[in-house]
């Protein structure tokens, strides 16, 4: 195998990039870089520039400003080099109904130049990680949504690409779908040299990438992994049952310096790393403790702390539209 | 995982990989036309109407002022060409339809040029208007029409560039239409008038001097005349009704050769294919 450009550097190195549209500026001036094999997740409401960022990667759109090589291409100048190295997964569905599974990978391997000698094996192969090798021959149409975007899975990969965007792809999913979605990403990351690159408003999907980027009115928030942003937001929440409250919360205050109040029944504290400070409790408290848990702050605490909403106020009015949407393409 | 993955590469664009893009496109729309009987059955019944119906009563109205020939022969052609144009138009047209549910994307986004991919759709269109047009060339015997391969080949060629040259100027229209109620509205819009001005219908001898000129300038006129001057090559007219029902085209008082008919059709679908192919190749 030869050499590929984006072996050398960032899978996708993202300069300033910008998109008005009128006088709407989707994106104002974005910058990041995505490391070869990473899961890179863009998460932000609807309507906070995240398709119009992926569409500009993805040289669908021209940007108006700034710069961004994907596989090591310039979307602008390469804009070939950059198609060939990528796989797209769209949050609408872009399949032939009137094709069967087989035919819609094939018209993709024919269009993507895929060697004629390798699309038998390839597509058996994509075909079997989705699990619709048995239904190769059905018409797409027939489909449930959840294996249409299994099918587009399988034909974003079909081609190979060094990057794979997935826009959305479990919007309008049942969640047995959508947790087969990301076995299928899990998967991916250890049976083929690829980064995913992803957009989602799904909190607990965000989790399992491997950085994320919170975007809103069209700019970069915070970029980190999960676990940094939830450690950034600030300290663990702790609750115990024990068979004194009064006197764990004076032993508390005497012993850690830390103050706690009850709250649903327990006595309840925040500390910066609650798993450490757990067997330092059962050490140094000196009063029996029945039982204990500790909670992360979770990515809704992220988003909220660094857009001053949750994500969900943000775009109660965006996620009907896109079931609506969803439906009358269901048909 | 320990199973071997199947690495493609995909190679650099080029001539070859145009080229098979150009063909895929082509085999999709025949493997969608092949899979739609419905559509290849319903557009028979219009121009199969205009034949038997309208042909045979408008036939014995005028069988006094054309003797010796079935006015049905005469329709014959103009029939052809109105199975053509429809079953190119509806093509085109296909290109809507796969924006609206998506599928353009998907050849939107991929590495071949966009040329390849209009010029695919506008091949497919003719491939498949041509084989409707086939089915209208079986009925030939019922209208007093030889059935000789020379006549089959020719009308066989001339359909297919007419039904190119159609599919393109579908292709251009629907290039900016968002939904199929838009373009079926444009196109009735153009098709009708194009068809009626086109001497598919009724003959182009002695008409009022605006109408003459609005057939002589409309592109159909040198699709449909080239069919009907082979069909009539191929029967036994009287000069006089020939003089009537077969005038031809005549540009200053000289009647133009077939070749230049054929080469003005050729020359309008290869204007609009490169309008078409300028036309997708904008991007937002």
């Amino acid at each position: 195998m030869s050499a590929r450009a984006g072996d050398l550097g960032a899978a996708v190195a993202v300069r300033g990039l910008r998109k008005t549209y009128g006088k709407v500026e989707a994106v104002k001036g974005v910058d990041f870089e995505v490391a070869p094999g990473e899961v890179f997740g863009f998460l932000g409401p609807n309507g906070a520039g995240k398709t119009t960022t992926i569409s500009m990667l993805c040289t669908l759109a021209t940007p108006t400003g700034g710069t961004a090589l994907v596989a090591g291409h310039d979307i602008v100048t390469e804009r070939d080099a950059v198609r060939r190295n990528i796989g797209l997964v769209f949050q609408d569905p872009t399949l032939d109904g009137y094709l069967t599974a087989e035919q819609n990978l094939r018209f993709h391997a024919e269009l993507y130049g895929v060697p004629k000698d390798l699309v038998g094996d390839r597509m058996r192969q994509v075909l079997d990680m989705v699990g619709l090798w048995d239904r190769r021959d059905g018409k797409v149409m027939t489909f449930s949504g959840g294996m249409k975007r299994r099918l587009e899975i399988a034909r974003g990969l079909l081609h190979s690409p060094r990057v794979l965007f997935l826009d959305e792809p479990t919007v309008g999913l049942d969640p047995q779908t959508r947790s087969a979605i990301w076995g299928y990403i899990g998967k991916l990351r250890h049976s083929e040299d690829i980064t995913i690159f992803m957009t989602t408003h799904y909190m607990d999907e965000a989790e399992y990438c491997d950085r994320i980027a919170i975007i809103d009115h069209g700019e970069l928030v915070v970029i980190d992994s999960p676990e940094a942003l939830k450690a950034s937001v600030g300290k663990d929440r702790v609750q115990i049952q024990t068979g004194d409250d009064e006197r764990a919360m004076v032993l508390l205050r005497e012993r850690f310096g830390v103050e706690a109040a009850v709250r649903e029944g327990q006595v309840t504290f925040a500390v910066p790393s609650g798993e450490e400070f757990v067997p330092k409790l059962f050490a140094g408290l000196g009063v029996p403790i029945r039982s204990v848990s500790v909670s992360r702050p979770s990515l809704d605490d992220v988003f909220m702390s660094y857009t001053g909403s949750t994500i969900r106020d943000a775009e109660s009015s965006g996620t009907g539209n896109q079931w609506m949407r969803a439906m009358a393409r269901g048909r | 995982m320990t199973t071997d993955v199947v690495r493609v590469s995909v190679p650099r664009a080029g001539g070859g990989h145009d080229l098979r893009a150009v063909k895929v496109v082509l085999h999709r729309e025949l493997l969608r036309f092949a899979n739609d009987r419905t559509r290849i059955v319903s557009s028979l019944v219009q121009p199969v109407l205009w034949l038997f119906v309208m042909g045979t009563g408008l036939g014995t109205l005028v069988r006094g002022s054309v003797p010796g020939v079935d006015f049905r022969t005469f329709m014959y052609p103009g029939m052809i060409s109105m199975t053509v144009i429809m079953t190119a138009m509806f093509s085109a047209g296909s290109i809507v339809w796969d924006r609206e549910f998506g599928f353009l994307r998907e050849m939107l986004v991929a590495p071949v040029s966009r040329g390849a991919i209009v010029v695919g759709k506008c091949l497919g269109g003719a491939v498949v208007a041509t084989l409707q047009g086939v089915i209208i060339l079986a009925l030939a015997g019922l209208v007093g029409v030889p059935y000789s391969p020379g006549l089959i080949l020719t009308l066989l060629g001339e359909m297919f560039l007419a039904a190119f040259t159609i599919t393109a100027f579908g292709v251009t229209l629907a290039a900016r239409m968002r939904t199929m109620q838009s373009f079926f509205g444009v196109m009735q819009m153009a098709i009708m008038p194009m068809m009626f001005l086109s001497g598919a219908m009724f003959p182009l001898a002695g008409l009022p001097s605006w109408l003459h000129v609005l057939t002589t300038v409309n592109p159909l006129t040198y699709a449909v005349d080239p069919m009907r001057r082979a069909v009539f090559g191929h029967i036994d007219v009287p000069p006089q009704v020939d003089a009537m029902l077969n005038p031809g085209v005549s540009w200053f008082g000289h009647r133009l050769p077939v070749v230049l008919e054929l080469g003005l059709v050729a020359a309008v679908g290869a204007v609009l294919l490169a309008v078409a192919v300028a036309q997708f190749r904008r991007t937002d």
